[in-house]
Order: structure tokens, then sequence, then C-alpha cells
């Protein structure tokens, strides 16, 4: 009887594996959560997480701008979303409006022209595709350029981590050392964008900001060193990617949905519980640190005389 | 090719730079210093102090004249790790998850390969370079968990392991403690023996005369340049502050003399507390106070 149940919650636990489309799903979703994730350690320090969340949203209409051009529309979304950023750029830079107003106005202009050119010219690749992701009607197509973008952004930011993270953390002495730090500014944009573009598939434009975010931000209350960080964000991008598509499966919902709020209880564990940075962890210390300086002052402080009683 | 064949200078001409906004933050500005020098830039904010370091630091391109280090353009300098930066602490972002060790590496960028992987002697140079600042036992440490003080002396550390010529410090003794400020002043001392132009921007004034051999102070262009000796007195620094320096005559006299000295107490931003005889504080009189 037990070896017959046991039998069946394996086979039942195995069953996503025996689909061609789980497997690819499965494949594509952690490939995307690594990447992702690695980007998001250098996206969270140099506070650009509203920028990609822009970016993710900007290059909607490229998807159907592509299409009536009839060029890849990888290709359409990176100009879409290098266009937006562009425009930020220079409205920052000759406008007296502020940074967040700039970034509100901007992607909301190109999100909705997306959305009204695909309304107007109904592409094969639908609106709630684009906006949700649909990771598991994926063609074998998209996966080649996905694997292509992933690649090329895992070996730049493999052989050019160190620089870019001494133009995030200072960029003064990058230029000092003859760097050029615009160039590099401009290098993790681009990276950004082409991520944005193939994590599009995988949950969507308005839940890309999530993976591009949430692991960097684990990872940064989880230890001190950039190097740890990249680490630990990569293992946790891809596992709750991994796992997020596996369980979409049983639950019959939304790919990206899972993956998302996967990560988010990720996210929440480690902000209470995290050893030194959780929030448990500040409460405990700053206690024991009262107590142990009123026991300090105690001792310092000369005994009481005996009180003598009548 | 090598750093001994050409002697340090640096060389600031007849510069001037406009921002795009129509702003021109620092006009005509000419002087040159040789090497083993400590010179302090001194003037009110937005007297194109930072404008300057800019420029020396090649940030900005002046719309006119020209920055030259050793008689060659700033950007070979940059390429040949002859300027050192230690940036103000307000400038630097101490959550960052980088360890001591970790920035002092920084440093040997320039010296290393396209992956910028550390060799031995890249080790060793930040061993010794924060061996040199006493900072070596705290390498592991995040740099958020320093002090005041030990901050800046691991910023001085990179300084040191990049091994520059020029060291250009910005503010170096705010948010330091009295002990780091005379640590930090005798690694200056030393560094300036060795050769090196270091050039200091401080609002600091009463540390100037302490470890500054010249001095130069600007308000949008130069007013006064040269040894501290002549050049840093009441005259130049009240045509640089203006009203923004607070004036305070003291009568003082010596208890084994009759003779009165009036001693004036000239301080920036920060005004000084004057406690009298009686411990009561000293009110400023009708004829002190601003200097206008």
């Amino acid at each position: 009887m037990l070896h017959l149940l046991a039998q069946s919650f394996l086979e039942n636990a195995l069953m996503p594996f025996q689909y061609d489309y789980m497997l690819k799903a499965i494949f594509t979703s952690g490939l995307i959560g690594l990447v992702c994730a690695c980007l998001s350690c250098f996206i969270i320090l140099k506070g650009w997480s509203l920028m990609g969340d822009a970016l993710a949203h900007s290059i909607v209409p490229g998807v159907s701008l592509a299409y009536l051009a009839g060029a890849p529309f990888a290709l359409g979304a990176f100009i879409a979303g290098i266009t937006a950023s562009a425009t930020m750029g220079y409205l920052k830079a000759h406008s007296k409006i502020r940074e967040d107003a700039i970034i509100g106005i901007v992607f909301t202009t190109f999100f909705a022209a997306g959305i009204l050119l695909n309304t107007l010219f109904p592409s094969p690749m639908k609106l709630n595709s684009i906006v949700l992701g649909n990771i598991l009607g994926i063609a074998t197509g998209d996966i080649l350029q996905m694997l292509v973008i992933s690649a090329a952004t895992l070996l730049i930011l493999l052989f050019k981590w160190r620089d870019i993270l001494l133009v995030s953390f200072d960029p003064s002495h990058a230029r000092a050392l003859g760097m050029n730090v615009k160039f590099y500014n401009m290098l993790l944009l681009t990276l950004l964008a082409a991520t944005a573009i193939a994590a599009l598939q995988t949950v969507g434009a308005c839940l890309v900001v999530a993976l591009l975010v949430t692991p960097g931000a684990t990872a940064y209350l989880l230890t001190d060193r950039f190097k740890n960080m990249l680490l630990i964000a990569s293992v946790m991008g891809a596992l709750t990617s991994i796992v997020g598509a596996y369980a979409s499966y049983f639950l019959n919902g939304s790919t990206g949905g899972c993956i998302v709020v996967l990560q988010t209880a990720v996210f929440l564990l480690a902000l209470f519980f995290a050893p030194k940075h959780g929030i448990i962890a500040g409460r405990l210390l700053a206690q024991a640190t009262t107590a142990a300086f009123h026991q300090q002052q105690r001792a310092l402080r000369p005994s009481p005389p005996p009180t003598e009683r009548p | 090719m090598s750093d001994e064949s050409c002697p340090l200078s640096l060389l600031v001409h007849d510069v001037t730079v406009a921002y795009n906004n129509g702003h021109v933050a620092l006009h005509d500005a000419s002087f040159q210093l040789q090497a083993a020098t400590i010179c302090a830039l001194v003037g009110i904010n937005g007297s194109g102090k930072s404008t300057l370091f800019k420029a020396i630091m090649g940030f900005i391109q002046p719309t006119h004249g020209f920055v030259h280090i050793s008689g060659r353009p700033v950007k070979v300098a940059h390429k040949r790790n002859w300027v050192a930066y230690v940036p103000q602490s307000e400038d630097v972002d101490w959550t960052f998850p980088v360890s001591v060790w970790d920035v002092v590496m920084m440093g040997r960028y320039g010296y290393m390969n396209f992956m910028r992987i550390p060799r031995a002697i890249d080790k060793q140079t930040v061993a010794a370079s924060l061996e040199r600042v006493k900072m070596l036992d705290f390498k592991d440490r995040q740099i958020g968990e320093l002090s005041g003080g030990q901050k800046k002396r691991v910023f001085l550390a990179r300084a040191l392991a990049q091994m520059g010529r020029i060291i250009l410090l910005d503010e170096p003794f705010t948010g330091v403690d009295v002990k780091s400020e005379t640590a930090i002043v005798d690694l200056l001392r030393e560094l300036r023996d060795e050769g090196k132009i270091i050039l200091v921007s401080t609002h600091n004034l009463g540390s100037v005369p302490d470890f500054c051999d010249q001095v130069v102070i600007l308000n949008r262009t130069i007013l006064a340049f040269g040894p501290t000796d002549s050049t840093f007195n009441e005259q130049t620094l009240s045509l640089a502050f203006g009203g923004a320096l607070r004036h305070l005559k003291l009568d003082h006299v010596e208890p084994d003399s009759p003779q009165r000295n009036r001693v004036t107490v000239l301080t920036d931003d920060e005004g000084a507390l004057v406690v009298g005889r009686d411990g009561r504080v000293h009110k400023p009189g009708p004829g002190e106070g601003r200097a206008d």
C-alpha cells in the first residue's frame, strides 16, 4: 500500500518532465532567473531599480514595431528600451523636473504606445503574453535568442564585474585611473535592456523588475562581500525560477506569478531572519548592547554603602 | 617613460571653466607646483575649489587654458596611475558590500590585466599600504564598520597602493578625530618627503599653517598663491572669505609682561565659542563679529 502511494507520488512529481514544453519552460526560467539575479546585484547598488522597471515597460512598443517592420522582436524591443532611457537621460539633464517624475512619464508613455500599437496591429505575440509572460508557449527561435543574450551577459559580467563594481562604487577613482565611466554605465544599461527582453517571455514586462531586484536585495541582506552577494543572488534567482516554473504546473497558475511570489517569500525570510542585517538580529543586538552597557555602568558605580537600620 | 626620467610638476595654466548653464566657476587660474610639497586649496563653498580639483582630475575640460602634469596632459598622467584621489567622506556609499581590502585593491586596478585579477605583487602592495596606515588588522571589515578616521586612512592606503605621484585630498579632516588627524598629517609629510605633490582642499583654516608648505587662495580665480608663511594671512583670507569669515579680536595679557597683545581669531563657517575669565560666554563687541 505504502509502496504504491510512494510510486504514484513519484510519478506525479516527475509528471512535468514528461512534457517537452515544461522542460523548456523550466530550463529557460532557470537561466533567465540566473542572469537577472547577477544583474540585480549591480542594479540595487547603483539605485537603478526604478530604471529597470521603466526599461522593462518601455520595450513593449518595440515588439509591435518590430513585427510591422518584419524585424526580430528582440531588436525592436532593444531599440525601444534604449530610446526610452536616452529620453529619460535627456529630460533629466535638460529640464527641472525630478527624476522619478520623468521616469513615470516616459515609461508610461512608451507602455501605453505599446498597448495601443498591439491592439491596432495585432501581432502573433499577444499583448497578454508580452505583459504577463507566456513561458509555456515559448518558440524555439525565441529560446535561441534568449540563450545568446544570456550567454553574452554572463560572459561580460564574468570578465568585467570588477570594473563595473568600481565604477558603481567610486566613479571618481575610476576616472582617475583613466577608465571610461560613461562606457561602463552604457554597458550596464545595455545588459539591463537585453536581459529585460530575454525575461519578457518568462514573467512579462510587468514582473521583470522583480527578477532584476529581489535576488540582489535578498543577497545584500545576507552578506557584506560583493562576490558572495553575486553567488547568493545567482543561486537564489536560478532556484526560485526553476521551482516556480515547476510548481506552476501543479497550481495551473501563471509561471511568472509563481516565480515572483517565491522570490518574495525568500526575500521576506532574509529580511526578518538574516543573521546580521535582519530585522530580528538588529533588535536582538540593540537589546544585548543596552544590557551590556547597563552592566558596565553598574560595575563602574561604587557599591552603595550598607544602610544602617536602627 | 620611467617616472624618474621626468621631474614631477603640476602646471595649471590660465584655466577657465564655464558650465553649460553659463556659470563661470573659475577663471584665469594659474599656478605651478614642483615635487615634494603639500599645498592647500582654500576658499569658501562655490569658490571653485572643487572645479579646480575636477580640472586636475580631468573630469571636466577647461573651456580655456590647460592642466599639465610633468609636462603631459592629464589623460596621459591618469593612464600611468600618477594621480590618486582621496574622496570626501560624504561622497562615499559606506553601505556598499566591499571590505577594507577590496577598497585598497581598487588602487591597483590600473596595474592589473583585463580581468583585474590581483597578482602577488598587488597583494603585497595592498598589505604594505594597509600596514603603513595601521589598518591591516581591519582588512576584512566592511567599510561602513569603521570610525571616521579609519575610513580616511583606508582611502589613503588606496592612494598609497596606487603609488600615485600626485595625491588629491578632498576635505581630509571632516569627521576625523584629533588623533587620526595627527596620524594623517604625519603620513602626508612622509609622502611629501618622498617627493610627491599633495594637494589638499580644505576649509579647516586652523590646520593649514600646521602642515601645508604652500597655499592657493581661491575665489572663482586665484587670489593668492605662495608659501604659507608669506601668503596665508589675515589680508588674503579676508579677500577670499569676505563676510563669510567670523572675525574675533581678543585682548590678551601675558602674565609676566605688562604689554597687551591683540590676538585675532578667524574662523570659517563654524563660530568659535569664546569664554571669558569669569567663565561666562564672551559676546563680540561692536567692532567685532563679521568682517565685512
